[in-house]
């Protein structure tokens, strides 16, 4: 077998050219963005607008790195905001998601598939949509301008993929467990703790991992719109306030963004197959 | 299972805080949405009942416009996303050496904070600092600094291409999962008889593909056309409409001119749209479904 997947799978030079370059051209688009704001990160502000165009930085430094936490000094809170926003949605979606994935997954009742239809058709509609009535909701509530203006929206659209992720998963444990401890006279809530929970636990994992993500890289919109204070502001809309500003000390912005992203690159290392689980199970919607 | 009524009974205690929470944060909104839509709620006190007056007063030529730009923006992203995604899901399929290692560096827009990789393709558009602008000045492509996101027709398609580019891995990893399924001996078989690796690609890989390539395209629609940060960070919209899109004209209207009632009115206008890919999409599934299995 492996012999033959060796021969079937010989390239000619050319062939292997063509692909290295064909990688190449691919994540060069995907990087573009990162290649160019690490190298104007290291570019002094003065040399940043020279004309014409140097691709590499000339008497490059990393000072922006240290200058940038005077220029932006709400730049820890930022990313302290960002973490705890994240960390409370995925909190709130588990403990909302978990038993819900269980019914789903373990218990046929009538009604089941057009109910987690219903659940998956949530993530049609963005919040952009929503936008009104939720600022209003949100006024009448006195949440505005809270962390909560951004953690109860984003919980909402979060559940549906945790939902669908998890039930799928719950669904693959053998069913001869639980019925083993049903008759030995285990109730349903004792079922779900001692016998799924356990067994559970890596999808349990690949969503709070899928769903820390999303809370991480989606916070725009509702931060946008339903906070204004900056002692609440998660990084990219604290930095959305720098950039909009007529003069952009763009090198310490890049700056900024990158330690702000250093995290995030620090996880997709570290927890890579769980994201390839998560990335694709979550788009699977059949 | 025995016990299928306490059964019953305990699945929907399970299910009511997600299904509360849902409601009170999407459904309900989603009534109130269209609730408002009829009437000409705005920052004043007073809200009054005005039938379908914002329908009437929405529905013109420029609304036809910005309807129009929408497709034709959604489609043109959504294809550039699958054409991008299936070529590298097939790249990163190839027996090379270091494929895992390109795999994770697929991933990073997908993982940092969206608004965060907007801002570094806002400043490779910049005309006369950025990358793009830069590099096509050195090969002597064009002739002056090209200040992308200052014209209509350059903003359109910057707003594309960074919209593209977020939703590039997902598409990419999606469908190098849909290739990775395809039997091997089926390869092996045609291998055996003689098939050149193209012809392989194009009548055993593109074939056993394609129902993932539909799913991956109607889930990709619905995103795309919800799509509000690119549009917005960039460009707001501009310039001079030229980027408008449904979503960015809904929020420019309820949020940036407080008139929200006519907003509602653009948003049921969008949620119908959304709902319209969504039945598409279910019938395009039992379709292929039904033909796989017979």
């Amino acid at each position: 077998m492996m012999k033959k997947n060796a021969m079937i799978d010989r390239y000619r030079w050319w062939e292997v050219v063509l692909m290295y370059c064909g990688i190449f051209v691919f994540l060069f688009f995907v990087l573009a963005p990162f290649i160019e704001g690490f190298l104007v990160s290291l570019k002094p502000l003065g040399l940043l607008f020279s004309t014409p165009y140097k691709f590499l930085p000339e008497n490059g430094s990393f000072k922006a790195y240290f200058t940038m936490w005077e220029s932006v000094p709400e730049f820890g809170r930022y990313i302290f905001n960002s973490f705890f926003i994240s960390t409370v949605i995925t909190v709130v979606v588990l403990l909302l998601v978990v038993p819900a994935s269980y019914a789903f997954a373990r218990i046929s009742f009538r009604g089941s598939g057009t109910l987690l239809g219903a659940f998956l058709a949530v993530n049609m509609f963005s919040g952009a949509v929503l936008l009104i009535p939720l600022f209003r909701l949100m006024r009448a509530y006195g949440m505005l301008n809270t962390y909560w203006a951004m953690i109860v929206p984003g919980v909402a659209f979060l559940i549906p993929t945790a939902i669908w992720l998890l039930s799928t998963y719950m669904r693959r444990i053998p069913r001869e467990l639980d019925e083993a401890a049903y008759v030995d006279g285990a109730s349903h809530f004792y079922i779900l703790r001692r016998v799924i929970l356990p067994l559970a636990m890596p999808g349990i994992t690949v969503v709070a991992i899928t769903t820390f993500i999303g809370a991480y890289a989606q916070q725009f919109i509702f931060a946008l719109t339903f906070n204004s204070k900056t002692e609440f502001m998660p990084l990219p809309i604290g930095l959305y306030a720098y950039f909009g500003r007529q003069e952009v000390i763009w090198n310490e912005l890049m700056a900024a963004s990158f330690v702000g992203i250093t995290p995030a690159m620090i996880l997709i290392f570290a927890l890579q197959r769980y994201l390839v689980a998560g990335l694709t199970a979550g788009a699977v919607k059949q | 299972m025995p016990g299928q009524k306490s059964a019953v009974i305990f699945a929907w205690i399970l299910l009511i805080p997600a299904l509360a929470y849902v409601a009170a944060i999407v459904v309900y909104p989603l009534l109130q949405t269209v609730n408002l839509s009829f009437t000409n709620a705005s920052l004043r006190r007073t809200t009054d009942y005005i039938g379908w007056e914002n329908y009437a007063k929405i529905f013109d030529a420029e609304f036809a416009t910005i309807i129009g730009r929408t497709f034709l923006w959604t489609f043109l992203s959504v294809s550039i996303k699958m054409i991008i995604g299936t070529g590298g899901a097939m790249l990163l399929n190839a027996a090379l050496p270091g494929r895992a290692l390109f795999r994770i560096l697929t991933m990073p827009p997908w993982i940092v904070p969206m608004a965060i990789g907007i801002f570094m393709w806002g400043w490779m558009y910049n005309g006369q600092f950025g990358m793009i602008s830069g590099l096509l000045q050195r090969f002597g492509l064009v002739d002056g600094p090209v200040a992308f996101l200052a014209y209509g027709n350059t903003a359109f398609w910057a707003t594309i291409i960074t919209d593209v580019w977020i939703g590039v891995p997902m598409v990419t990893m999606y469908m190098l999962a849909a290739v990775q399924s395809v039997p091997q001996d089926l390869h092996e078989a045609a291998w055996t008889d003689g098939a050149s690796r193209f012809y392989r690609m194009r009548r055993i890989t593109l074939p056993m593909i394609f129902p993932a390539a539909i799913t991956m395209s109607m889930i990709s629609l619905i995103s795309t056309f919800n799509s509000f940060d690119p549009i917005w960070i960039l460009t707001q919209g501009g310039p001079s409409g030229s980027t408008t899109t449904m979503i960015i004209d809904t929020y420019s209207t309820a949020l940036g001119s407080k008139k929200f009632g006519e907003g509602a009115a653009r948003a049921v206008v969008i949620c119908l749209f959304l709902s319209a890919f969504a039945l598409l999409y279910f019938r395009a599934i039992t379709k292929l479904s039904k033909r796989m299995t017979t």
